[in-house]
């Protein structure tokens, strides 16, 4: 039986002012029908330049392959002519992608657009091809396939949208699925039945499928066989237990041991001060409008919660659970409709700005995107001393705790002088932690603070926030949606739903004893708990 | 990481500048045209000397663009009319963007004036600049300030528009929240956060207002809404050729290609500005 | 949806109340008294008092500028102070050659000007693509008027293609006789509109050919001309209707420099003449009659963008 796809010592290089000459070197792995490959790696690996050139997707001006061949069942894709490449395209080779909601045509109804893909490759008419539509539509389990045929992609949640595309690309029943991070920008339940889809549909049609994650949870969910890789090139490439029981290869190790434990470490009960507490908060979005039409989303609903000082307290909870609402509302970045925000005592939820700017230095906030939370245009030092210098610090006294500060987060002095363009996403995060020290706050809070954060620089990161919580007795308000992390790193956890509160508790007696359904679902959701080693 | 994500701030931009093709030609054109203006007018003819006797004369050796109905040297009256097209046409870049900016920021940030501005905005925007200046202008008698005040007041929206839409963006940008975080206030945000942001995209603007601000100083010349032809700008040149066009059309064309080369050079400067300064803009104007 | 487009619609009279306003208090508060430039060099002072009490110039500026509104409200745009014809009479007279000169400027600059920006948009950076950037900025450079002479100078004086000047109705004169006669002024017109559509379809095209739902069309296998029309278009149509709807104000100006030139009696010449004749009423009607025009044309489109964009939702 000849392999779906055989990749052999596959070279793409990169633009002449690159960062390296190739994108990917003499990479060779293969796909057998009936098999599911995993490609993975972090940011920069290659991963996804695999992908897009089996696809041949990739942008002629910027990456051309220069050496090796893409067999797909035995024809050499990059020496192809376009037509024949573009028939083998959703007929024998289709592809699904990390974005559901950009993957698909915003102005097209998504029926049409699976159509889209009949009219192209069949000659079918129309009243077949809607039949045919609405069949691929039930095989990926969507309820009401007449209705949502009708829908325009916004209709669609995020889990829906990727059910659209996978029912799009498996329309013409391809020999080869190539899946590029399809699961990252989905929240952790639906992500665990979109996975639970792809493998159904795999197993019963006998397809191949190449799977790009930078996810080891997911490996171990989905993988028949791994394949690592690190700058461009395979490191390791084995079956799912062998690679994940036993790695060879460090790099590989380094990647397994980053991943955090769903097993939360006993941690002693924090007996500090009080920092925080908010008592019956509430965050109502939008007005009833000029004609009655506006809507209104109550985003944050009876919020109350205390933080002590040296203690971290993890909010949880998937997308729209109202999480950051909260971080928001405490930062007062927005308003709160109603509640209490007590602050050392002092309550800030109604305090008018001017009088709220005294207070601010004792609550500070980490932001999830490193590329945004700095001013491009001013050195990093500008942007550490701004804080202190508000409250009158003086200049040379700011810039000294700014070095100071600078060496705690693990970065050099001579950072201060230069811009952030000049740092890494992981670095650019250190910098913002010290911009926040910088302010002697009581309370930090860390808003999805290492999501963005490829998994190995994510442990380091997450390692400093535990050691300046303990080194300067913050209280620490932890926003995340990943439980892993939550594990590893807070003392309680609150699990929020839909706005509301769901359940509390020291992280090790929710995670070892969930008492609500859903923060059962959610904890069962997470990916790789079977098999990844602890 | 490299610099290729842009060194905002840093030298090399005047590098890039030069070595960015429309901005090198567009300078140097714009460079002769500006010596020209400057000191052509101390070595050629008076432009309002009267010569009956050498009445519409094709360009030859005595006038290098030939002569107009009055006799007077049109190579002369072109030199001088530079003089007046670039003054207006740096006058309103300047004023309006002046005006503008104050008007966005002020948009942008204070929410209570925002939809009292915009909707006048929108009032301004929705009159056709043109007939905007013409009335303004048969109003209040036609000289220089009016002519450059006339022009300003319909650029105005453009302006404001841009500040304000980079203001409501940079607002939300995460530092801007960590700077209000950290106690920052207003007025500082808005000279050390956003201000910066909006100077980029105000150069271009800048320069295309300035292009099309002699184009309209040109057009109401040529409709007799200009300038007084007491002195002599490249629209009521040509507005006078109308009359013999068919007889001499150089009257107007020199005077035309002397106008839209200098248009082209400046928006010549103000694509390579755009493209230099501010890429992210650059993809969606 | 139907609450939204009265909503629209009342949006638009906060608008026009501005100019409105904008418009009197511009021609009222202007130097010079309008009673004396209309009764002449040569009126003794009675006669401006006389005509100033008639046009009811004494009173206080509110009671005038609600008056003024009033007949406004009524479709009363005033009356000629020389020939002392309607306003609204004399628009009607003149409006069909302007409106059908816009229009044809209007087909003829999208029927270049989007194939123009989409190619150079799918081969940026290629020769074809410089050159319509090139086109683009050049249609912004070169003043209408010096164009339009040029093209006289050419088709009409060198080679004697087609009429230099006037305009011949298609409905009393004749079809043939009106193209032959539209074509120069058309083409004129059209070149800064072509350099505006071109430029934006150009921007927005080269925007949506970036996004993941192109690079989903292309792994279907979908060849790269349907990808353009069926998607990329599709896409961009919002922002090059926009800038259609925006480039209506340039036109406007455009029609009166054009008309000009070729000596075409529509609006823009009604207003060039009352200009020259200080006939306020006249310029004062106008300037309201084309905002108004810009406003409702940007109202309609702005109701259009639901069905070009299903995510606009009212």
């Amino acid at each position: 039986m000849t392999a779906v796809l055989e990749i052999r010592g596959l070279t793409v290089s990169l633009p002449e002012d690159g960062d390296r000459e190739f994108a990917i070197e003499d990479v060779s792995l293969s796909v057998e029908p009936g098999e599911i490959v995993c490609v993975v790696g972090e940011s920069g690996s290659g991963k996804s330049v695999t992908a897009f050139t089996v696809m041949g997707l990739l942008d002629p001006r910027a990456l051309t392959p220069v050496a090796g061949s893409v067999r797909l069942e035995g024809e050499d894709l990059l020496t192809l002519p376009d037509k024949r490449l573009r028939a083998l395209r959703g007929e024998r080779m289709s592809m699904i992608f990390q974005e559901p909601m950009t993957a698909l045509n915003p102005v097209v109804r998504v029926g049409a657009q699976i159509a889209e893909m009949l009219e192209i490759h069949t000659r079918l008419s129309p009243t077949e091809r809607r039949a045919r539509v609405l069949a691929a539509l039930a095989d990926v389990q969507l309820p009401e396939p007449e209705r949502l045929a009708d829908c325009y992609p916004h209709q669609l949640s995020g889990g829906q949208r990727q059910r659209i595309m996978i029912a799009m690309a498996l329309a013409l029943e391809p020999a080869l699925l190539i899946a590029d991070e399809p699961t990252t920008a989905l929240d952790v339940t639906t992500q665990a039945r979109i996975l639970q889809l792809i493998k159904d549909l795999q197993s019963s049609r006998g397809m191949g499928v190449l799977f790009i994650t930078h996810d080891f949870g997911v490996v171990a969910e989905i993988a028949d066989r791994v394949v690592v890789m690190q700058d461009g090139r395979v490191v390791e490439q084995g079956t799912v237990a062998e690679v994940l029981h036993a790695p060879s290869h460090p790099y590989t190790r380094l990647l397994i041991d980053a991943v955090p434990s769903m097993t939360p470490p006993e941690r002693a009960e924090a007996t500090g001060e009080e920092a925080l507490s908010t008592a019956g908060l509430d965050k109502r979005f939008g007005t009833a409008g000029l004609f009655g039409g506006g809507r209104v989303v109550q985003a944050a609903k009876d919020i109350s919660l205390t933080l002590r000082r040296g203690e971290t307290l993890g909010i949880v909870g998937e997308s729209g659970s109202g999480k950051s609402t909260v971080a928001r509302c405490i930062m007062r970045l927005v308003d709160p409709t109603s509640g209490e925000i007590l602050i050392n005592g002092t309550d800030i939820a109604g305090m008018k700005q001017g009088s709220l700017r005294n207070l601010r230095h004792q609550i500070q906030i980490v932001f999830q995107d490193p590329y945004r939370s700095l001013n491009p245009r001013r050195t990093v030092g500008k942007s550490i001393v701004e804080g202190p210098m508000n409250f009158g610090v003086a200049e040379d006294e700011a810039w000294r705790r700014a070095r100071e500060l600078i060496e705690i987060v693990g970065l050099s002095a001579d950072t201060l002088d230069r811009f952030p363009h000049q740092f890494s996403g992981g670095q650019r995060q250190r910098i913002c932690i010290a911009r926040a020290l910088a302010m002697e706050p009581v309370i930090l809070i860390a808003d999805e603070a290492v999501s963005a954060l490829d998994v190995s620089v994510q442990a380091q990161v997450l390692r400093l926030l535990d050691d300046v919580r303990r080194k300067f007795s913050l209280a620490m308000l932890f926003i995340t949606h990943d439980l892993r992390v939550a594990a590893q790193i807070c003392d309680r956890i609150m699990v929020m739903q839909h706005g509301k509160l769901v359940e509390q508790g020291p992280t090790a007696a929710v995670y070892a004893n969930p008492s609500e359904q859903y923060t059962r679902d959610l904890l069962a959701a997470a990916p790789g708990q079977s098999r990844l080693p602890d | 990481m490299t610099g290729a994500e842009g060194n905002q701030g840093q030298p090399g931009i005047a590098g890039l500048l030069i070595s960015h093709r429309g901005v090198f030609w567009g300078g140097l054109v714009l460079i002769a045209i500006i010596l020209l203006a400057v000191f052509g007018p101390l070595i050629t003819a008076d432009p309002v000397a009267i010569n009956p006797m050498n009445r519409l004369k094709p360009p030859g050796i005595e006038g290098l663009f030939g002569t107009d109905m009055l006799g007077r040297d049109v190579f002369s009256r072109v030199l001088n009319g530079a003089r007046v097209s670039l003054t207006v046409g740096t006058a309103v870049a300047l004023i309006s963007v002046l005006v503008g900016l104050t008007l966005g920021l002020i948009a942008g940030y204070v929410r209570a004036l925002d939809a009292v501005i915009m909707r006048v905005m929108d009032g301004l925007m929705s009159i056709p600049a043109i007939l905007l200046a013409i009335a303004m202008i048969s109003l209040a008698g036609a000289t220089l300030t009016t002519v450059v005040v006339a022009i300003v007041i319909p650029e105005i929206p453009r302006v404001v528009r841009l500040v304000r839409s980079v203001v409501l963006t940079v607002r939300e940008e995460p530092y801007v929240e960590a700077a209000i975080a950290s106690g920052t206030r207003t007025l500082q945000i808005m000279v050390r956060h956003i201000l910066p942001n909006t100077i980029a995209p105000l150069i271009v603007q800048a320069t295309y207002i300035c292009g099309s601000a002699m184009l309209l100083e040109a057009i109401l010349g040529f409709l007799g809404a200009g300038i007084p032809p007491e002195i002599p700008s490249w629209g009521n040149i040509m507005s006078e050729g109308r009359t013999f066009f068919q007889l001499t059309p150089w009257i107007i064309f020199f005077p035309g290609l002397a106008l839209a080369l200098t248009v082209l050079a400046v928006n010549f400067v103000g694509d390579g500005l755009r493209d230099t300064l501010d890429p992210r803009i650059a993809r969606t104007m | 949806m139907l609450r939204y487009v009265a909503f629209r619609i009342l949006s638009t009279i906060p608008v026009m109340g501005v100019v409105a306003l904008f418009v009197f208090v511009l021609l009222r508060l202007a130097p010079g008294d309008p009673a004396a430039v209309i009764a002449g060099d040569y009126a003794t002072a009675e006669d401006v008092i006389r005509i100033r009490e008639q046009l009811g110039l004494s009173d206080p500026l509110f009671i005038q500028f609600m008056r003024w509104l009033g007949d406004l409200l009524q479709g009363d745009l005033g009356t000629s102070i020389f020939s002392n014809k309607p306003v609204t009479l004399l628009i009607s007279q003149r409006l069909e050659p302007t409106l059908l000169l816009t229009l044809t400027t209007i087909i003829f600059s999208v029927a270049v000007a989007v194939p123009l920006g989409t190619i150079a948009a799918y081969r940026a950076g290629s020769f074809i693509d410089r050159l319509v950037m090139l086109f683009s900025v050049g249609g912004f450079s070169i003043p209408v008027f010096v164009l339009g002479y040029m093209l006289i100078f050419t088709f009409s004086m060198s080679f004697d293609l087609l009429p230099v000047q006037g305009y011949r109705s298609p409905f009393s004169e004749g079809v043939l006789p009106f193209l032959r006669h539209i074509i120069l002024p058309t083409a004129t017109l059209g070149v800064i509109f072509i350099a505006l559509i071109s430029r934006m379809t150009r921007a927005s095209v080269m925007e949506v050919l970036e996004e993941d739902y192109i690079r989903t069309a292309r792994a279907k296998g979908q060849s790269e001309m349907r990808i353009l029309v069926g998607h990329a278009l599709r896409n961009a149509a919002v922002p090059i209707v926009t800038v259609i709807g925006i480039g209506i104000a340039l036109l406007i100006g455009g029609v009166v420099v054009t008309e000009s030139v070729y000596n075409i009696p529509g609006l823009g010449r009604l207003v060039l003449d009352a200009v020259l004749a200080r006939d306020y009423p006249i310029i004062q009607g106008l300037m309201l009659f084309f905002s108004f025009v810009y406003i409702f044309i940007n109202l309609i489109i702005d109701l259009c963008y639901t069905f070009l964009d299903p995510r606009i939702r009212y």
